[in-house]
């Protein structure tokens, strides 16, 4: 488990109450980073369609697709309704020496 | 040898919505113009205020034109008054349940909503089918086989457009819709792109719909008088034609199959009063490139990407001028279409005006 920590950026590199991309491999992530500085991370990728949610819009704990408006809790991956059905993945994050890690184990 | 150009299948079970999905113009990456992140945060930050400001002053216009409108009825002076009611009912309410199914105009989500459920029923739109085909809308727009809501296929059916004025045919397509919809089904169409979990609301609501248009007809038999359905239904008719004259300005006679809304869409500089009746949508391409903002930050969002996109029309007739010359065009020759002018420095896009795909006869 241990050795599923992928460091992923500094913590500075997102604002709060915002959101960065983050690819690793094949594949992509959001990293969101609270008004009161708590990390989380889920797929980069809106169920809905193939748009990167790291250009969309953080308000709270609401992630808005940039395409389509379709949100998500992105502390736990639930869609909050149309025209999302299916809830995000989400991943453990840790911040430790100003670095956000995810575990993608 | 010169290509023919076969007519396109503008349905979404036909062949182009194959050839669509088998070429990569489906759910495609889309240009858009840069913008800074922190400028885009910005601009896309929701505000309660300016929506709640034009509703109240939306629904005060409703009110005080639909009473004078009750009170003169009988008399030529009720004309007036009926014409502001049936714009304000039959032709804002096309960008009301618009810019409210994106969800930006208010950042409470319930104003939003309520706001669409009402502008919905006003321009005779099901708010579940319009919010599934409006989604389509934006991932494929003027993708010919992909997008529900092309409004001038080619050829033009230009007795269509005039009986549109009035929502004549639009309106009689929306009643058999609700008669369907009622019964608890869906056309093959419809299927494509509303999800089965989303299906239960639309039976739902075409039976509230054709409750309340009951009610209405039982009030004007009741009363011997047309005077209810002047007020609740008919304005849908006698008042969308301000949603033909803004919205064939969007996209009519601009290229199809492109992936670059500069391409396909049109921004065009409008009066404050047809501004507040359209919400902005006048800033067409930059409402598709980032339709993630809300209309009263459209004119600041034109200003960030405008050195990246052809001009602006200063006005509407200028648009339609070029609009109905490009209509006149296709009447006879489908293949015709108006080449926007991109920047010099735009980037090469997929797709463009040299690459349009064509089906095969």
């Amino acid at each position: 488990m241990a050795d599923d920590w992928v460091d992923a950026c500094a913590a500075d590199d997102i604002d709060e109450e915002d959101v960065i991309r983050f690819d690793h491999g094949a594949r992509t992530f959001a990293i969101y980073r609270t008004d009161d500085n708590v990390y989380f991370a889920t797929d980069g990728l809106c169920t809905h369609e193939q748009v990167h949610l790291a250009d969309g819009l953080v308000m709270g704990s609401i992630i808005e697709c940039p395409k389509h408006n379709g949100r998500f809790d992105f502390r736990t991956g639930a869609a909050k309704g149309a025209p999302v059905c299916v809830d995000l993945a989400t991943y453990p994050v840790k911040v430790e020496g100003g670095r956000v890690f995810l575990n993608l184990g | 040898m010169p290509v023919e150009i076969t007519p396109r299948d503008y349905s979404l079970i036909g062949l182009d919505a194959k050839l669509a999905v088998e070429t990569g113009l489906s759910a495609a990456q889309w240009y858009a113009c840069p913008v800074p992140r922190k400028r885009l945060k910005e601009l896309m930050k929701r505000k309660d205020g300016p929506a709640i400001r034009d509703t109240l002053i939306w629904f005060a216009a409703l009110v005080a034109s639909g009473a004078l409108g009750v009170h003169f009825w009988g008399s030529w002076a009720a004309v007036p008054f009926f014409l502001v009611y049936g714009v304000l009912y039959g032709s804002s309410s096309d960008s009301r349940w618009h810019e409210c199914g994106h969800g930006t105009a208010f950042k409470t989500r319930w104003m939003n909503d309520a706001v669409y459920h009402i502008a919905c029923f006003m321009i005779l739109r099901e708010p579940t089918i319009w919010r599934w085909s409006h989604t389509r809308h934006h991932t494929d727009t003027i993708i010919v086989g992909r997008d529900p809501e092309i409004a001038v296929p080619r050829p033009p059916d230009i007795a269509g457009i005039l009986l549109n004025l009035f929502a004549l045919k639009s309106g009689m397509h929306a009643f058999r819709l609700l008669t369907l919809h009622a019964l608890g089904q869906l056309t093959a169409e419809e299927q494509t792109f509303v999800p089965d979990m989303e299906r239960w609301k639309v039976t739902l609501v075409a039976r509230i719909y054709l409750a309340i248009f009951a009610c209405v007809i039982a009030a004007c038999l009741l009363t011997r008088s047309v005077l209810p359905a002047m007020i609740i239904g008919l304005p849908s008719f006698y008042g969308g034609f301000m949603t033909i004259y803004f919205g064939l300005t969007q996209h009519a006679g601009l290229a199809e199959d492109v992936l670059d809304h500069r391409l396909n869409a049109r921004t065009v500089y409008m009066n404050p009063i047809f501004r507040f009746l359209y919400w902005n949508m006048n800033y067409h391409v930059e409402h598709h490139m980032f339709p993630m903002i809300p209309y009263h930050a459209l004119p600041q969002l034109h200003e960030a990407v405008k050195a990246d996109c052809p001009p602006p029309y200063p006005n509407t007739l200028v648009a339609y001028r070029e609009i109905f010359g490009a209509l006149y065009r296709q009447m006879s020759d489908p293949g015709y279409f108006v080449k926007r002018e991109l920047p010099s420095s735009a980037k090469a896009v997929p797709y463009n005006h040299d690459t349009q795909v064509v089906a095969a006869e």
